[in-house]
């Protein structure tokens, strides 16, 4: 029996203190394996003005490639602790800050191996529908070889790949349009 | 190529990114297509929240305070369900919502109408076994919005599912049944027209408590599984 699917809506602008529940931009707490890393997405819309009301989620693997999830049935560690899932609002800045592990590579279904990446999801007033997008990590040899990223012309493949700061912070910043515009999936 | 694990949404079921109508969409909407990506380990996994404990009190807005909100006492209820037909088991649902007068507990919102200081208007329920939930709440209010002049948004409540998957991942809201703010509202029009009423819950008599509550039932439909041979 087919049923039809619920459509999408904005996020809105007032989700902030009633989804605070739900909040974490800490993914991995101590303990948990993997290259510890900060990270500050930021969000623009098409005009190049920060949007302050943003919401941005995360979800990877663990450091060892392998997702939280019974559909990942490969036999690789499991960290206790480690979800997978983040998920800030951008502040002032249009800034949202998370720590998490540098995750794993994955397989892709073709075969052969994913570079590194995160999963993300973009929602804000005026998004009416998850805007789906992806980061990379700067200077990974295995860039050159991602199946995704082979999908993307060249020239707007900087828009997924993250880039290191003198802090040693990883930041991507997400364009909703613009010249700069990020690549987002329809998955 | 693999095929696709879960099934792609057919046109006409979501809202354009772009609805002018929508006054904050043009400056918020992608210009480029989305590149449509072969569903691999990260589209098919995603978050069960399956770790988080509830307190029954998450799913019950109007006792999480000291004392009782003021407004129409509801019951929202219904089943998460995928284009099959089947159950979400355990599904993690998150709500909010504004309250009787129409203000929202958020800084952001000047709406010159009184807070309650017994309704902050958040809530979370995690769907039984046959992806059937339950919110206790407060029937929110409709309110005004500078989109255009004389704008107000319908009564409504903000609806967050996860799903088994990344890809299922939805954000969308609730109304309510015959609303006359639903002819005026962009954000509602934005939705395709023959997909705009699922929005709507529908008056359920069989589930309104006697001497207490009126009830709406608000099924949700989240992506289906492709078939595959073994099934």
């Amino acid at each position: 029996m087919s049923h039809a699917l619920t459509p999408s809506q904005t996020i809105g602008p007032f989700y902030f203190g009633t989804l605070v529940n739900g909040y974490r931009a800490d993914l991995a707490p101590p303990g948990v394996a993997g290259e510890r890393i900060e990270l500050v997405l930021s969000l623009f819309d098409t005009e190049g003005v920060l949007v302050p009301d943003g919401l941005f989620e995360l979800w990877q693997a663990n450091s060892h490639g392998r997702y939280n999830h019974p559909d990942d049935r490969r036999n690789l560690p499991l960290d206790a602790g480690f979800e997978g899932f983040g998920r800030a609002s951008t502040d002032a800045k249009g800034e949202a800050h998370f720590t998490t592990v540098r995750p794993g590579r994955v397989p892709w279904p073709a075969g052969g191996m994913q570079a590194a990446h995160i999963n993300i999801s973009v929602f804000a007033r005026g998004v009416l529908n998850r805007l789906a997008t992806r980061l990379y990590f700067d200077g990974d040899p295995a860039l050159a070889e991602d199946p995704v990223l082979k999908l993307v012309d060249a020239a707007r493949r900087p828009t997924l790949i993250a880039k290191r700061d003198a802090a040693g912070v990883w930041r991507l910043p997400v364009h909703i349009g613009g010249a700069h515009e990020t690549v987002f999936f329809d998955c | 190529m693999e095929k696709d694990t879960y099934q792609r949404p057919a046109a006409g079921q979501h809202p354009a990114n772009l609805s002018p109508a929508y006054k904050s969409t043009p400056t918020r909407s992608p210009k480029q297509p989305a590149i449509v990506l072969p569903q691999s380990l990260s589209e098919i996994t995603g978050p069960s929240l399956g770790a988080e404990r509830l307190n029954a009190l998450e799913s019950d807005l109007t006792r999480q305070r000291m004392g009782e909100p003021l407004g129409e006492r509801i019951v929202v209820h219904g089943r998460v369900l995928d284009e099959n037909g089947k159950p979400v088991p355990k599904a993690m649902l998150e709500v909010w919502q504004c309250n009787a007068a129409g203000r929202y507990h958020h800084p952001g919102d000047q709406h010159d109408a009184p807070l309650d200081p017994n309704f902050t208007g958040g809530g979370r329920a995690r769907a039984d076994e046959e992806g059937k939930y339950e919110f206790i709440t407060i029937k929110p209010g409709a309110y005004p919005w500078k989109n255009h002049h004389n704008a107000w948004r319908p009564a409504h409540i903000h609806f967050s599912l996860f799903g088994p998957a990344f890809a299922t991942r939805l954000i969308t809201q609730m109304y309510f049944p015959d609303d006359p703010l639903l002819a005026y509202d962009p954000i509602y029009q934005s939705v395709p027209e023959a997909a705009r009423r699922r929005l709507q819950a529908k008056f359920d008599i069989e589930t309104t408590r006697p001497e207490w509550a009126l009830a709406y039932k608000f099924d949700i439909v989240l992506r289906g599984r492709n078939a595959t041979p073994m099934e």
